[in-house]
């Protein structure tokens, strides 16, 4: 049984982490990233095998690939945290001469970051690449993705997705960070999507759905769930509703925080709902 | 006679033999880019992704994870334009060693017309930090090019066309990436060509040679990295210069010459190249006497180029 806990004290650190990258440059994303924390966390503490000494072609590793790349301080922080790189190289996000992009990049050896994102719509193509490679070596373990809702609106997601369900590439779990907002307003305004659930079964894949993915617990079932179904012939599909800016009151129930940085004031607010628990950067 | 195409599917067969980590990608044009042996052969290192290009792209750069060399396969117009920020983003920033392989380029394409026709790749592609740019001349070239491209670590892209051209590379002649092959020695002039329009330099430089004009012919194979040394030391003994190539002038062979001149040593020169137009339909050679492609006008060219010495 995962130490919910435990899990629960690195969140708090990492939204410390995402504000204050995010306010240190007044600029980055930090709305998606505050909404996907469990997600990130659960993946690299609960979920995957992989290993902190960074090998890129992660042979008998499970492997990740962030698809919207643009909320990458939560991924920075969670790499990190679990041990890629130290915690203080945080403070370079977004500046000169950073392996800290502020979209992920590989070009700076990252360690933890195999595939260059911010472009939206192409991390799943490479995923099933990266999967096709797996099978290839007779190695067993998994592939995941994360990409956001407004991003399934690129075409190429829906090549990908097409692709995925013939040509059973079923070693994959992708999940979309169902937030329902994208940079202009909600999905509802800008380009209303429909029924993701019914598009994504249409197309051939399994579809799993968890209303709660900002609750530790739920979202490592729903992963887990999503695990024990790999291999079934079916690529499988998370819809992982979250609230974007969750942990810091005034950045959710709006799509006003996607990627806008926090003033003094409101990140000293941001900070004093989260508590310090692992030493900040 | 034989297509350059077919010198790529020779090279890819070949490499299917002797590669196990070489893997190939096509969205529907077995046929066409000649990758039927491989498909066949290969079944489980062999992708059909259908016409869907990005995802072809996307696809490759993460097969390169955990040790795979893909080649990509379609037409050049959508093996380019149509997926430029794919491969910019997914295998040029992100370093993927994706080898993407290129057919029907330029007019030679012939009868489909314009839509299909791109004479602006090589630009598109030399432009892309870390992509190295091939364009040989004949299929005994391109299939050396295919197989030596698999041992090469990184990006690159393979450009190759669909009509049958004269085969006068030897069939031994190793293939160096970046490398200019010397084809003929002459000291009036120097022309430069790439692929195509190689055979057609060939041909100028015994026109030019029966009319007392010494010409010299080197192939450019790559477009980049580009052979300084083979461009400078040949300039320093003509000191002019013809290039020709089956592209727009903006962007290709031309282009990348005249910067390296006007940086080292500025030179009269001339470009055989298509002027700022689009293509049409028309049988393919037929094309290439329309937009100005053939000896004659690197004949022309070349007595321009020596006028202004």
């Amino acid at each position: 049984m995962p130490d919910i806990q435990k899990l629960e004290d690195i969140a708090t650190q990492v939204r410390r982490d995402i504000v204050r990258m995010v306010h240190a440059n007044n600029s980055g994303h930090p709305g998606g990233s505050l909404g996907c924390t469990e997600f990130f966390i659960s993946l690299y503490f609960e979920i995957m095998k992989h290993d902190t000494n960074f090998n890129m072609d992660a042979i008998n590793e499970d492997l990740f690939f962030l698809s919207n790349g643009h909320i990458s301080p939560v991924w920075y922080s969670v790499l990190a945290r679990s041990g890629y790189f130290p915690v203080s190289e945080l403070s370079t996000f977004r500046k000169i001469d950073s392996r800290l992009q502020g979209h992920p990049a590989t070009e700076e050896g990252l360690e933890g970051i195999r595939m260059a994102s911010g472009s939206l719509g192409q991390g799943l193509s490479v995923a099933i690449g990266a999967s096709h490679s797996k099978k290839i070596n007779n190695d067993s373990h998994l592939v995941y993705t994360l990409h956001g809702d407004g991003e399934l609106q690129e075409g190429q997601n829906w090549e990908a997705i097409m692709y995925a369900a013939a040509n059973k590439v079923d070693n994959l779990i992708a999940t979309v960070d169902y937030n329902k907002k994208q940079i202009d307003g909600s999905l509802e305004n800008v380009l209303p999507m429909g029924s993701l659930k019914a598009k994504f079964e249409a197309f051939g894949w399994m579809v799993l759905e968890e209303k709660n993915g900002n609750d530790f617990q739920s979202v490592i079932d729903v992963l887990n769930k999503a695990k024990e179904n790999t291999g079934n012939g079916k690529p499988i599909v998370i819809l992982l509703h979250t609230e974007m800016g969750n942990g810091v009151d005034f950045m959710m129930g709006t799509h006003k925080w996607h990627g806008s940085a926090p003033n003094d004031e409101q990140l000293v607010n941001a900070l004093s709902q989260n508590a310090e628990t692992l030493g900040d950067y | 006679m034989i297509d350059t195409r077919s010198g790529f599917g020779a090279g890819l067969t070949e490499l299917g033999k002797t590669n196990p980590n070489v893997v190939a990608l096509c969205a529907d044009l077995i046929g066409s880019l000649k990758m039927g042996d491989f498909a066949k052969n290969h079944p489980e290192r062999f992708f059909q992704v259908g016409v869907a290009e990005a995802n072809m792209i996307g696809i490759a750069a993460g097969l390169t994870i955990g040790g795979k060399i893909p080649f990509t396969g379609t037409f050049a117009n959508f093996s380019t334009c149509r997926v430029y920020d794919q491969i910019r983003q997914s295998v040029a920033y992100a370093g993927k060693n994706v080898k993407i392989c290129a057919s029907h380029a330029g007019l030679t394409l012939g009868e489909d017309g314009a839509t299909h026709q791109t004479l602006e790749d090589i630009g598109l592609m030399k432009m892309l930090p870390g992509m190295v740019v091939i364009n040989p001349c004949d299929y005994n070239q391109t299939k050396a090019a295919t197989i030596v491209i698999a041992d090469y670590e990184g990006p690159v892209y393979l450009r190759f066309g669909r009509p049958s051209v004269p085969n006068f590379t030897p069939s031994d002649q190793k293939f160096e990436i970046g490398k200019a092959v010397h084809l003929e020695r002459g000291t009036d002039v120097s022309i430069f060509a790439t692929g195509h329009l190689v055979w057609e330099a060939l041909e100028a430089q015994k026109e030019l040679a029966s009319e007392g004009i010494s010409a010299e012919i080197i192939n450019i194979h790559t477009i980049k990295p580009l052979d300084n040394n083979a461009i400078l030391n040949s300039v320093r003994k003509t000191k002019c210069v013809v290039t020709a190539e089956e592209h727009q002038r903006n962007g290709g062979l031309g282009d990348s010459i005249a910067q390296l001149l006007s940086r080292e040593i500025p030179t009269p020169m001339e470009m055989v190249a298509v002027d700022d137009t689009f293509g049409e339909s028309g049988p393919p050679m037929k094309l290439m006497e329309k937009y100005g492609l053939t000896s004659k006008e690197i004949v022309e060219a070349a007595k321009k180029a020596i006028s202004r010495k």
